[in-house]
């Protein structure tokens, strides 16, 4: 006797998502989805206490991904979220603190943030959606928008160099720097392991594909082609000299670990420096809690 | 209420300047984290908490911007701390934005604004006063703020206290709106004993997680607080958002929530709104002043008397919430109210709105740079006695 029975698979990363906050607002083919799926496995994976996991995003379609994940998550202003971040963590140095959020979010209004959170290696994980263009607000220029491709206020296409992310966070000081797509979803959750588990500030950049404006604006195709695209033209080279991963237009994308080392942080530094200048008289805090 | 951390309050008299003042106030009022960009006449406030911090189990950081220092301290208030920055008029401008997201977010936290002359970077080591209506109305939206005027180094002590009382309480950014006179003036300041300086605590939810909504409120309508790290898993935006924190994008939300965030400072108003008056049963013409412009005041005040003038006065501690209706009843009695300040005519709107016209108002503006001489408010108040 045979019978059918229907079985209920569960995804695993739904005890991460506020489930009753779907369906979210990303595009069918939007790359944002992807990542917060390698994120989720990673951070289920990883053994981290999820009750002491904060996630700060800014403003943007991925500025979106703090709603969407069942963890203490706060959406602030529009760059901002790294000194929200940086407050966060001093405040509270157990916390494990994510900033997740796009490309025009954290390098045009929030640039200035970056450079200075890597500077310090302040223990804050930075994960930068690139999707090459402004997508909340129509398709706008970044300054991640390769040479030539156009966006809605590049009409004529780019004329601006892009930045090279990798390059300007170890330049800036971060201890770990990545570069994947979200063709490559198995490193992909593997570096977000890497990263929850580096000790000081470090940076994935994750390239994603918005179908809605990037891609058809410069006839690009839809989401798979994006994922056909990442999947025949990436190249995996760990250990590239940062200063060689910049991207053109429709170019090969260098991806891999690039960085991965170790110096004192801002704490390992806040620590030496006022222990050994005020001796006895240093009181120093593990959490600022008030009452 | 709860007491002071002994181990932190410098109780006795001490001979300090309104900065300095001011730092004590908010170490006592049991500030450990601060953030901060170097502006003048404000950062002796900073500079001090950056060498009092490590001893007292406190932290400073000197952020890139007044962005950053305004928005870490947000991070900082819901990590558990309670927190500050501080600054003059070109980084009050920047700070308006996370102002506002304090504001919508209701982080409790103190912003102090030692101001100067303006506009943009205009004297930056004299005084002025010219950010009131900034104070008011300088982030976009409508909400409602609290503001406090200190005149002394005493009062930067006392007011700081006051401001993150008040910011704990009604979950609301709270304004010190100090100016470079106050802050650069030294004086006696006495620092009581900790056991003698009352703290309102944060309002932390005794619900567990499965029962509570972030801006859930009750009759006060202030929602309980939770903090980072206590598995929550709970929500902040910026964004118009409903009582679970989730961002709702529609008319009524927006009206539910923002007229929340007016009505709870507004219906406890009477609490909030402190003055210093004098004289005014007997008065004619009452001087309306705050700050270091109060002061100054005092002498033409005293110089009128002495002409047979009777002139009363009336201290503006607390700037907003603003006292329409005192303000209304004494001007139904009165002939004038003089507003003497270091601006071209800012509370005075508000003192001519709350008069309904039942008297005359004349001001005493100034461009800022130096304080009044108490001869220019003299002239007005004989102006407006005649």
């Amino acid at each position: 006797m045979s019978a059918t029975t229907d079985v209920l698979v569960e995804n695993p990363v739904e005890q991460l998502l506020r489930t009753e906050r779907m369906p979210h607002i990303w595009c069918p083919g939007c790359g944002i989805g992807t990542s917060v799926n390698c994120f989720a496995r990673a951070l289920l994976e990883s053994n981290t206490d999820l009750d002491k996991v904060a996630i700060v995003s800014g403003i943007g379609c991925s500025g979106r991904v703090a709603g969407y994940l069942k963890l203490d998550s706060f959406h602030t202003t529009h760059g901002r979220a790294i000194p929200f971040a940086t407050g966060l963590k001093l405040a509270n140095p157990k916390l494990t603190v994510v900033v997740y959020s796009g490309d025009g979010d954290l390098f045009a209004i929030g640039g200035n943030h970056f450079i200075h959170a890597a500077r310090r290696n302040v223990d804050i994980k930075v994960i930068c959606i690139n999707n090459f263009i402004y997508g909340m607000t129509g398709g706008q220029v970044a300054p991640t928008t390769p040479l030539e491709a156009r966006a809605s206020t590049a009409p004529y296409g780019c004329y601006e160099p892009p930045f090279n992310l990798p390059f300007l966070a170890e330049a800036a000081g971060a201890t770990y720097v990545a570069r994947w797509t979200t063709y490559h979803v198995v490193q992909l959750t593997k570096a977000f392991k890497e990263l929850l588990a580096h000790r000081g500030f470090g940076f994935i950049e994750v390239i994603a594909p918005c179908p809605t404006l990037y891609q058809r604006r410069n006839r690009l195709g839809d989401g798979l082609d994006a994922m056909k695209y990442y999947k025949e033209h990436s190249k995996i080279r760990h250990g590239a000299p940062t200063s060689e991963v910049g991207l053109g237009f429709q170019s090969e994308i260098i991806v891999g670990k690039f960085v991965q080392k170790q110096r004192p942080t801002y704490f390992d530094m806040e620590e030496q420096v006022l222990r050994q200048r005020l001796g006895e008289r240093y009181r120093p805090l593990e959490e600022l809690v008030c009452q | 209420m709860i007491t002071a951390d002994p181990r932190a309050v410098l109780t006795g008299a001490h001979f300090i300047d309104g900065d300095h003042a001011c730092t004590e106030g908010c170490i006592a009022a049991g500030a450990r984290f601060a953030a901060g960009y170097p502006i003048t006449p404000s950062t002796e406030i900073v500079e001090r908490f950056a060498e009092r911090a490590p001893e007292i189990g406190g932290r400073f950081i000197q952020m890139e911007d007044e962005l950053a220092s305004s928005i870490a301290i947000l991070g900082a208030v819901w990590a558990g701390a309670k927190a500050f920055t501080v600054t003059s008029g070109p980084g009050f401008s920047l700070m308006m934005e996370h102002l506002g997201l304090a504001v919508m977010t209701e982080t409790p936290c103190v912003f102090v604004d030692v101001q100067r002359g303006g506009p943009s970077t205009g004297l930056p080591t004299l005084p002025a006063q010219g950010d009131m209506m900034q104070a008011r109305w300088g982030s976009h939206g409508d909400y409602e703020i609290i503001a406090l005027s200190p005149s002394s180094p005493q009062e930067c002590f006392d007011l700081a206290i006051r401001a993150f009382n008040l910011s704990e309480e009604f979950r609301v950014p709270v304004l010190l709106m100090m100016d470079e006179a106050v802050g650069h003036m030294t004086e006696k300041v006495v620092i009581p004993p900790a056991d003698q300086i009352l703290l309102y605590p944060r309002r932390y939810t005794k619900r567990p997680p499965s029962e509570y909504w972030p801006y859930e409120f009750g009759e006060d309508l202030v929602p309980e607080m939770v903090r980072a790290g206590m598995g929550y898993r709970f929500h902040i935006t910026g964004l118009t958002h409903d009582e679970r924190g989730y961002p709702a994008m529609s008319a009524e939300a927006q009206n539910k929530l923002v007229r929340r965030l007016k009505e709870k400072i507004l219906r406890a108003k009477d609490r909030i709104i402190t003055l210093e008056t004098e004289a005014l049963e007997e008065a004619d013409v009452v001087v309306v002043a705050y700050g270091i412009t109060a002061r100054v005041a005092q002498r033409a005040i005293e110089l009128a008397r002495k002409e047979g003038i009777r002139v009363g006065k009336i201290r503006l501690i607390t700037i907003w919430p603003f006292p329409d209706e005192f303000l209304r009843h004494v001007a139904m009695r009165i002939r004038a109210f003089v507003v003497p300040e270091l601006n071209l005519g800012q509370i005075i709107r508000e003192v001519e709105r709350a008069s309904c016209g039942f008297c005359r108002v004349l001001g005493v503006p100034h461009a800022g740079g130096t304080v009044h001489r108490p001869e220019e408010i003299l002239e007005v108040i004989e102006e407006a006695a005649r």
